[in-house]
């Protein structure tokens, strides 16, 4: 696992994710997943550069069916920010980081 | 000869721009790669891929465009992340304004590539993550079981439907033509796969769902009648559409926009060259991609050296 980012699974979500003070986002991904591997990396350099203001964390869908099930999430990858257990913004597909980092500073 | 930042600036990093890459820093040109994502393009959302030369199996997207930006690496080719916004083109120092800032350089490959093409139908952005997807490899294993559509006739849709039966219990395609356009050899495969419904000569005039998209509306184009498809996804390649809007007109597009290139893939401007999906060629392969890049390289590297005379 990559510094930074905090593995959650279907029993620690509500905890980590949804009881969180801090705003979080998830990396909804599975090991099958090209695009996912190909996104990692730069969610990877947004927690080097955001991880004091949000929490990032991923989820393996493969593992975990029930938390992406609950957020209708058929489609990887797709980030989701949560602040105070809230969905604020929802990214699907590959995006580039400058995109990330608007999102990241819009929920701010 | 002017100063500026680089020899050669490679715009994108799928296989045209890795491949263009490996050449210019093997001819130890002063070169930087520009990838607004990372090394990869479509190639990453491919799910196998068993006509590129060299892998008697076949071999998935991810592992071959990976292996291709190791050897790139490996060579010395400079890979940076970074998105070109606008560029300037016309004069003898090309000026390529990025995120970060403009950077100049003597020659510019654009190698941006391609995207899928939407069905433009009401309902496809709404259920886009939630039913509709672009990426058999990426989307399909959630349909374990289930009924999906998919749209196309061609290389991509065949290929990528006989993956979905991988998973679900059925899959509809949907194409709008009496036959398929795909290679043979995906043809026969789709046609003998049990899996697979073919509802031909018909298009997707609608989606809908109410938490989650759980049917597509489908009308014949021969008949005009129409009819409801329950399903619980629909995948969509019905083509692709260039990565050239940032380019506006500082080079000759075709009427689809794609980059017009020569033999020696050269634009309509001097130390502008073109290579891979985002240029007008019969043929949009990894196989094309990679030899329009070689030659790409070779011609900036001449035209390099011609400045220097």
């Amino acid at each position: 696992m990559s510094e930074g980012i905090l593995e959650v699974s279907d029993s620690s979500f509500d905890a980590e994710v949804m009881q969180s003070e801090k705003p979080v986002l998830v990396d909804f991904w599975a090991p099958w997943c090209g695009p996912c591997k190909a996104i990692g990396p730069i969610v990877e350099e947004l927690a080097g550069e955001f991880g004091d203001k949000v929490k990032f964390t991923k989820c393996n869908v493969d593992d975990n069916p029930v938390s992406p099930g609950k957020f209708g999430i058929k489609a990887i990858p797709t980030l989701i920010f949560f602040k105070q257990g809230k969905i604020v913004d929802q990214i699907t597909g590959m995006v580039a980081k400058s995109k990330l980092e608007k999102s990241i500073n819009g929920i701010l | 000869m002017e100063k500026v930042d680089y020899d050669l600036i490679i715009i994108g990093g799928g296989p045209a721009g890795l491949t263009a890459g490996i050449y210019a820093a093997r001819a130890r040109l002063n070169v930087v790669l520009f990838e607004k994502l990372v090394p990869g393009g479509q190639i990453l959302v491919t799910d196998w891929i068993e006509n590129y030369p060299g892998f008697p199996e076949g071999i998935s997207g991810v592992d071959l465009v990976g292996k291709m930006a190791d050897q790139a690496k490996r060579l010395g080719l400079k890979i940076e992340s970074n998105e070109v916004v606008s560029l300037n083109l016309s004069g003898k120092v090309k000026k390529i304004n990025l995120d970060s800032g403009m950077v100049t350089a003597h020659a510019v490959i654009l190698a941006t590539g391609a995207h899928p093409r939407k069905l433009e139908v009401p309902g496809e952005d709404a259920f886009y993550g939630r039913g509709i997807s672009f990426c058999a490899t990426c989307d399909g294993p959630f349909y374990r079981n289930k009924t999906v559509a998919a749209v196309g006739g061609g290389d991509t849709a065949v290929q990528e439907t006989l993956f979905l039966t991988k998973f679900a219990r059925k899959v509809y395609l949907i194409h709008r033509r009496d036959k398929l356009r795909a290679a043979k050899i995906l043809q026969e495969r789709a046609l003998a796969n049990e899996k697979i419904e073919f509802v031909w000569n018909s298009v997707i005039t609608h989606i809908g769902g109410s938490d989650g998209l759980d049917k597509i509306f489908v009308k014949n184009v021969k008949t005009g009648e129409e009819k409801e498809l329950a399903v619980d996804g629909c995948f969509i390649w019905v083509g692709i559409l260039p990565n050239t809007g940032f380019l506006g007109d500082s080079v000759k597009l075709d009427e689809y926009g794609f980059v017009i290139a020569n033999n020696n893939m050269e634009t309509s401007v001097p130390g502008v060259f073109a290579a891979g999906d985002g240029r007008n060629t019969p043929l949009r392969q990894v196989s094309t991609a990679v030899g329009d890049a070689a030659i790409a390289a070779f011609s900036a590297e001449h035209y390099i050296e011609s400045l220097k005379n």
